[in-house]
């Protein structure tokens, strides 16, 4: 089975690392999988994208034009990418900062107060790991301990980064 | 008897094709002496250009690459950024290295590349047939300048020498012409001090030649030298523009 | 090795150190900056190695020559505008029978055009691009992990045929991260190839040189390196199929295009549509002779580029005429889904009555 999610947000929120996190974790299961970054003009203005697809099969595009999941976690991505998000799919949504009515009937909508919940942990800057934590559970495409040793792996020597996400991405994941 | 002459070891037993009176060739056996001297025939590695001197492979006894018009700078950086113990020399005319080739130039020399630059300054395309280089005096005429070259519409004669001189990179310029036994002499002992200032690894350096070009200049190769002289060193004044090891050191 | 994850321009970057890339210049230019960036954090700081930031693709290219002519391998890598400006060394190193790699991870075009990914720069990688009478050998790579392997196959080729080779990428192979694995170890001491010049050390000296005023000589020189390329053609070309056996219609594409058409062709044969792929990995020599096998079962081909029809020419010469072959392109930079492809192809293989 093909999934293919989109992870958008402002530049700074960590965007880009949830998107790594989720790939990395992926190729540690043995799945296939490719992480395609927006780039240049597209993400001057402060806003960043990214999107991975995990896969069983070869994958033959990286590129999501309808993702099966978005993840916004911000107003302006909340916004533009709801059209994009698959029938049936999932739209999650950074519910500390997106306030947007989301007029589709046809996706299920999972909010997630990512920033609050960061800000309650003591680290406000673990907002993204939350919402990879709640992510990882409802959408069940990797497993939770996958992504921690993506973790491990991406930041190698900085161990209490290391601590301080995997705290955020359990609070995240117990948060469903 | 005192041997007074010899042909130089590194200079191939070959007949120049170049003009009577031209300066290519009078710089080409000063730098074969150089190369001689210093004892570098076996380890230099020569970049001749497009231009008169396209053949200058034909006439030196090293290892000789030719390349692109004015692309010698950026050659002579690949080969001795890869092999830095070779002693690289790159011969380029007017329009190759201050027209085509100019950011390749400034931008080796900003570099400091430990490399040295021929630079054979005629003021005339050469081999196209006596085209305006950027080097042509005012009021000069070549053939696409044939009222004289106006610098209201063609700009002014070129000076690479002070140019290239502030840049930081660079260890040794100087200008010197090859119309007089006095100024050959100089000449020589400038292209030994840039071949030094590579093998001591300074940086940049370059030796500019007025070098005359009776056939584009229309005049007899007597006065092609006068003229140098008269006329083109006026515009182009002899001396050093650079020399670090003449510089005290700040601290 | 395990597998890590990693971008398609890096991953060109650590092949090419493992396959004993000494020097590497180059330029700015998006979608390729990874890769110059990928150098100058980690081939500038291996011993004996050169990274220079060129101050034009025109000079990078040529310092490129200047590293072959002393027989290191040397790369550069640049974007379709930066590769317009290229093909004045690429010809000089054609002529002078040096190795190079260059990496073109093309663009949207014409003119400064769009930064996405595209195919438009076939013509000019495949008819040698610059003036003069030669080919380079194109690698076209549909995958992170391809893109690994054919830069070292790239290099091993430069210098076994003394010829420079052009990695034709886009920008999402460039950009993608996918994981790969890295089969070799760079070599502990740094290949340098016989017969450069280095000097004339107990040896006579010797000359590099395209200019002759011999037309004739010059002559002599282009027969023999088209006796080169005709022996690469033989050696070196090399192609895949996907499915073609019992295939009615056969899409043929290259690079990533081929990867979203084989994605395609899965959907579309999960519904029962007889249609297999075939992907030249070598787009300079083209697989001439796989089409030519194909045709012998197979009557209709799809091409599928992303530019307006430019390899469809190389198979429609293949073909000499047999066959039906029909187009489908998207230029500018516009990446097709699958799903796209494979409505494009349902429809053809209903129009022509296969079903
Ligand atoms: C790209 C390119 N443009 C033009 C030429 C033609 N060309 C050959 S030599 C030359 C200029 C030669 O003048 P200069 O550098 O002053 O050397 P000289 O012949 O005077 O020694 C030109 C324009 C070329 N070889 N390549
Ligand atoms: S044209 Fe001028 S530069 Fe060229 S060989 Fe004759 S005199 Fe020398």
């Amino acid at each position: 089975m093909l999934i293919k999610t989109l992870f958008a947000g402002f530049g700074g929120q960590g965007v880009m690392s949830m998107g790594l996190s989720l790939a990395e974790a992926a190729m540690l299961e043995g799945k296939n999988v490719t992480y395609l970054p927006a780039y240049g003009a597209e993400v001057r203005g402060g806003t960043a994208n990214c999107t991975v697809a995990v896969s069983d099969d070869e994958i033959a595009s990286p590129v999501a034009s309808s993702p099966e999941f978005v993840i916004a976690m911000n107003q302006p991505s909340a916004v533009k990418f709801q059209h994009h998000i698959q029938s049936g799919g999932l739209f999650f949504l950074n519910s500390s900062l997106v306030e947007a009515d989301i007029i589709r009937g046809d996706i299920e909508i999972v909010r997630v107060p990512a920033n609050k919940v960061a800000e309650d942990l003591g680290s406000p800057k673990s907002a993204n790991m939350i919402m990879l934590g709640a992510f990882i559970k409802k959408s069940g495409l990797v497993e939770l301990q996958s992504v921690i040793e993506s973790l491990k792996r991406i930041l190698s020597t900085k161990k209490k980064l290391i601590e301080i996400n995997e705290k955020a991405l359990n609070a995240g994941y117990n948060l469903f | 008897m005192k041997k007074v002459y010899a042909h130089p070891k590194s200079l191939k037993r070959a007949v120049f094709h170049y003009c009577p009176g031209c300066g290519h060739s009078i710089a080409h056996r000063l730098i074969c002496e150089v190369i001689d001297e210093m004892g570098l025939q076996d380890k230099t590695v020569g970049i001749p250009p497009p231009g008169c001197s396209v053949f200058a492979y034909h006439y030196f006894d090293v290892d000789m690459a030719e390349c692109a018009h004015g692309r010698g700078a950026a050659v002579a950086t690949g080969i001795k950024r890869a092999c830095p113990d070779i002693v690289v020399f790159t011969y380029q005319g007017d329009g190759d290295l201050a027209a085509i080739g100019t950011a390749e130039t400034i931008h080796a020399a900003n570099r400091g590349e430990n490399t040295t630059t021929v630079f054979i300054n005629n003021a005339v395309y050469g081999m196209t047939g006596g085209q305006m280089a950027p080097t042509t005096l005012r009021g000069m005429k070549t053939t696409t300048t044939p009222y004289g070259r106006d610098h209201v519409i063609e700009g002014h004669p070129i000076k690479m020498s002070e140019m290239l001189a502030p840049l930081e990179g660079v260890a040794y310029i100087e200008r010197v012409a090859v119309n007089s036994p006095a100024n050959i002499r100089k000449a020589k002992k400038a292209i030994t001090k840039a071949f030094q200032m590579q093998l001591d690894k300074r940086g940049f350096s370059m030796v500019e030649i007025l070098s005359p070009c009776p056939t584009n200049w229309k005049m007899t190769p007597i006065q092609a030298w006068k003229w140098v002289d008269d006329e083109m060193s006026k515009i182009f004044p002899l001396g050093v523009y650079k020399d670090v090891t003449e510089q005290k050191s700040a601290d | 090795m395990p597998k890590v994850l990693m971008d398609g321009n890096s991953a060109i970057g650590e092949a090419a150190i493992r396959a004993g890339c000494q020097c590497y210049f180059g330029y700015p230019i998006t979608p390729q900056n990874e890769l110059i960036e990928y150098m100058a954090t980690h081939l500038s700081r291996r011993k004996g190695c050169v990274f220079v930031q060129a101050e034009s693709e025109l000079a990078a290219i040529n310092m490129v020559y200047g590293a072959s002519v002393v027989g290191a391998r040397a790369m550069t890598s640049s974007s379709s505008p930066g590769i317009s400006l290229k093909q004045e060394g690429i010809s000089y190193l054609a002529a002078c029978e040096l190795p190079a790699v260059i990496v073109n991870m093309s663009r949207g075009g014409p003119g400064l055009g769009s930064i996405a990914a595209a195919q438009s720069d076939y013509f000019q990688a495949t008819r040698g691009g610059g003036h003069g009478d030669y080919r380079t050998i194109v690698l076209a790579p549909s995958s992170v992990q391809e893109l690994a392997d054919l830069t070292i196959r790239a290099f091993d080729l430069a210098d076994k045929y003394k010829i420079p080779v052009i990695i034709l990428g886009d920008g999402v192979l460039g950009q993608m991260m996918e994981p790969v694995e890295f089969k070799q170890e760079a070599p502990a001491v740094l290949p340098v190839r016989e017969g450069s010049l280095r000097g004339a050390k107990g040896r006579p000296s010797k000359i590099i040189k395209t200019f002759t005023s011999n037309p004739a000589e010059l002559e002599e020189i282009n027969w023999s390196l088209f006796r080169r390329y005709g022996l690469i053609k033989k050696q070196e070309t090399t192609f895949e199929t996907f499915m073609i056996d019992d295939a009615k219609l056969v899409v043929v594409a290259f690079g990533i295009a081929a990867r979203i058409a084989k994605g395609a062709i899965r959907n579309v044969r999960a519904e029962g549509l007889k249609v297999g792929l075939l992907r030249p990995i070598t787009l300079w020599p083209f697989p001439d002779e796989a089409v030519k096998e194909v045709v012998k079962n197979v009557n209709h081909f799809l091409v599928f580029e992303m530019n307006m029809g430019q390899m469809l020419e190389d198979v429609q010469l293949s073909l000499e005429g047999k066959g039906e072959v029909s187009f489908y392109g998207r230029p500018g930079g516009v990446i097709p889904t699958p799903s796209e492809v494979s409505r494009v192809i349902s429809r053809l293989y209903y129009q022509k009555g296969l079903k």
